[in-house]
């Protein structure tokens, strides 16, 4: 890119060029407005921010590290392979950066309860944390399917204090969880704080929960700068609805000569249609949850399941703000097949003693891809996002072990 | 003047409120949608809201999600909710029909498509419940200019700015829903509604239905007593999912009952 972009995004109504926006129900519009206001009032309050940064250091253990994966680059045989350590974060992912904030905004309206959807389960451990850790009421919506494939974590939510409630309706995944939530909150609106997980929803939250992440990329710009004396060629995320990938870019657009690339879940495959990859996939607009974004859905407008072997990429939606960078083609998407991702998961295991969560696997397969083709003076830079002991009895189970 | 504005005239005229029922088209199975409609009207429905079933309703409680996965199993779309809606006006030229729904399956066909095809098939109204007014402008245009009424809905939480943006796009009437929370749920509180309606029609001149949570003929005649319209829907979907045997007749005596106490309503 020859030409500087300045970037700003939302508009005041929180559109990202055609998507975005707020597609809610009449009963959700005054909350969403008494949200978006405290919001603001918030990160112009110094003492509000001088909290979160407190927490994000102390209680969560930031700044995470970026380490240089040499043996797997070496092994790759192109170009140098960093990590950031979403990984290292309490609570084992970066979805904690984004409900410490949310948590303080909620005390800070007063609100006694939280709910929170969940897919596969780590937005939903790291609400039930920060409920426990403020003492506030906790209740996770998490659909049946990913009940049952993520035993972990649903036995560490309870652990933490919070009721995890399964969701049967629907296709029975994150985003009949997120439905479920939805109809608490506008049911229990007064009382009731709603920590979304993701980058998607009606504004204010693609925007709240981007900047709550943005911390990701802001670490990594100076963590490069000291590691390698310049950024990097590219840096890859995987996305479902994109909430890693977003605090990652968005530092970074304004960066020129920085590839962006979103890794989306390729399931089968997305010539076989059983996937979860609404950007690569070239899937139309629509209208769910509260937003206008590309969306997985069939010729009459009803959403399609979607399939991933990760439950937390699979989403037929994506944050509307990674629909307008597909658009204005400042970040690029790509899809990993459940293989690929496992692939990567088993390599990074065995040569960096990591083991990674199965969605973060899917950007590292993707980085797997791309670095034969490039020099080995080139730097991806890879969100490593979760780990992934909470997907050893997913994995076990493909070996035929149990465990 | 639209099929809706004449209707609520017409009943203003005489002192009577608007009953509106709601069903799930397609529900429990396509072949009898167009029947139960005209039970509804035999039963005493002023207008009908005609539900377009979608994947995710997240507006609705558990009666009306299972009434749009029931329809979806038999894969009901938007196009064959229209021809439904043209198979009723073969026979019923009067009673005005309300699509209600969500925004996606409307965006899918293009809503310049949806609102041509809609106006053939003899649909008054939509009420897409997830396009509030501040997104509604492209739609309400092109409604508008095919002759179909875009209905709003009003909360209680929903400030004077916003009464104000409803009331500019507005047509036919708008829907207060009456309580917080989903459709189904239970509680309403009629003095409340009062109160707040007489609040709303400093800004609303159109008529003003209420609907959430009226369950029985009681409830209908006292929300009659301060509202212009009556809409009824989990209670009826209950109905339907209660089976098939004897549904249409069940429909229209319950309407008939809930008609006669409205009827009453003001002396």
């Amino acid at each position: 890119m020859n030409e500087p972009l300045h970037y700003h995004q939302p508009d005041e109504r929180g559109h990202f060029g055609q998507h975005g926006g707020i597609y809610v129900a009449e009963t959700l519009m005054s909350a969403l407005d008494e949200l978006r206001i405290e919001y603001e009032k918030a990160i112009n309050d110094s003492e509000f921010m001088a909290e979160y940064r407190y927490e994000l250091k102390h209680y969560v253990g930031r700044p995470s590290p970026v380490y240089h994966a040499k043996r797997w680059s070496e092994q790759l045989g192109g170009a140098q392979i960093f990590l950031k350590r979403e990984d290292l974060n309490h609570t084992g992912a970066h979805k904690v950066n984004n409900t410490i904030g949310q948590a303080l905004l909620a005390r800070r309206m007063g609100k006694k309860r939280v709910i929170a959807e969940t897919g596969a389960g780590q937005h939903g451990v790291a609400s039930a944390t920060v409920a426990a850790r403020y003492g506030l009421e906790c209740v996770v919506y998490m659909g049946a399917e990913d009940v049952a494939r993520q035993s972990p974590n649903v036995f560490r939510m309870k652990l933490l204090g919070a009721t995890v409630v399964p969701v049967s309706s629907g296709s029975k995944t994150l985003k009949d969880a997120m439905n479920e939530a939805m109809r608490d909150w506008v049911t229990n609106v007064d009382s009731t704080y709603y920590i979304i997980g993701t980058c998607a929803g009606p504004h204010p939250y693609p925007m709240l929960v981007r900047d709550f992440q943005c911390v990701i990329g802001d670490e990594a710009k100076v963590q490069m700068q000291d590691m390698i004396g310049r950024q990097p060629d590219a840096v890859i995320a995987c996305v479902g609805g994109g909430s890693n990938a977003i605090g990652i870019f968005h530092p970074y657009i304004e960066v020129p000569g920085v590839r962006l690339i979103g890794v989306e879940a390729g399931g089968d495959g997305v010539e076989t249609g059983r996937h979860a990859a609404p950007l690569t996939a070239n899937a139309k607009t629509g209208v769910l949850h509260g937003n206008r974004t590309y969306l997985m859905q069939d010729e009459n407008g009803q959403i399609v399941e979607t399939h991933s072997i990760s439950a937390g990429l699979d989403y037929p939606g994506v944050g509307p703000e990674h629909s307008y960078l597909k658009d204005i083609g400042r970040a690029e998407y790509v899809a990993v097949t459940d293989d690929e991702a496992l692939k990567a998961f088993h390599d990074l295991c065995r040569y960096e003693g990591i083991i990674p969560a199965l969605e973060s696997s899917h950007a590292l397969a993707y980085a797997s891809k791309l670095a034969p083709t490039l020099s080995k003076d080139q730097v991806l830079l890879v969100n490593l996002s979760g780990r992934g002991d909470k997907d050893i009895p997913t994995i076990a189970k493909l070996d035929g072990i149990q465990l | 003047m639209s099929r809706i504005e004449s209707t609520m005239q017409a009943l203003a005229a005489q002192g009577r409120q608007a009953l509106i029922p709601f069903i799930t088209a397609g529900d429990p199975n396509p072949g009898v949608t167009v029947k139960l409609m005209h039970a509804l009207v035999a039963g005493g429905a002023d207008i009908i809201e005609l539900g377009v079933p979608f994947s995710d309703p997240m507006a609705d409680g558990p009666v009306i999600q299972r009434a749009s996965e029931r329809a979806l199993a038999h894969g009901v779309s938007l196009r064959q909710v229209l021809a439904m809606t043209a198979e009723f006006r073969q026979t019923d030229t009067k009673t005005p029909v309300v699509l209600m729904g969500y925004a996606n399956p409307v965006e899918a066909m293009g809503y310049e498509v949806f609102a041509k095809a809609a106006a053939e098939a003899g649909v008054d109204g939509v009420l897409t419940v997830d396009l509030p007014p501040e997104e509604a402008d492209e739609c309400a245009g092109i409604l508008k200019a095919h002759g179909l009424d875009l209905i709003f809905l009003l909360a209680p939480t929903t400030p004077v700015s916003r009464q104000l943006a409803v009331q500019r796009l507005a047509r036919g009437y708008v829907y207060y829903v009456s309580l917080k929370g989903v459709t189904g749920a239970a509680h309403l509180d009629v003095d409340s509604v009062a109160a707040k309606l007489a609040e709303l029609r400093k800004n609303i001149s159109l008529p003003i239905g209420v609907g959430f949570g009226i369950r029985d003929a009681d409830t209908a005649r006292r929300v009659a007593g301060v509202a212009d319209a009556v809409v009824i829907g989990s209670r009826l979907v209950q109905e339907v999912e209660a089976g098939e045997a004897g549904l249409a007749e069940r429909l229209t005596a319950f309407l008939a009952g809930v008609r006669s106490a409205m009827d009453t309503a003001r002396t």
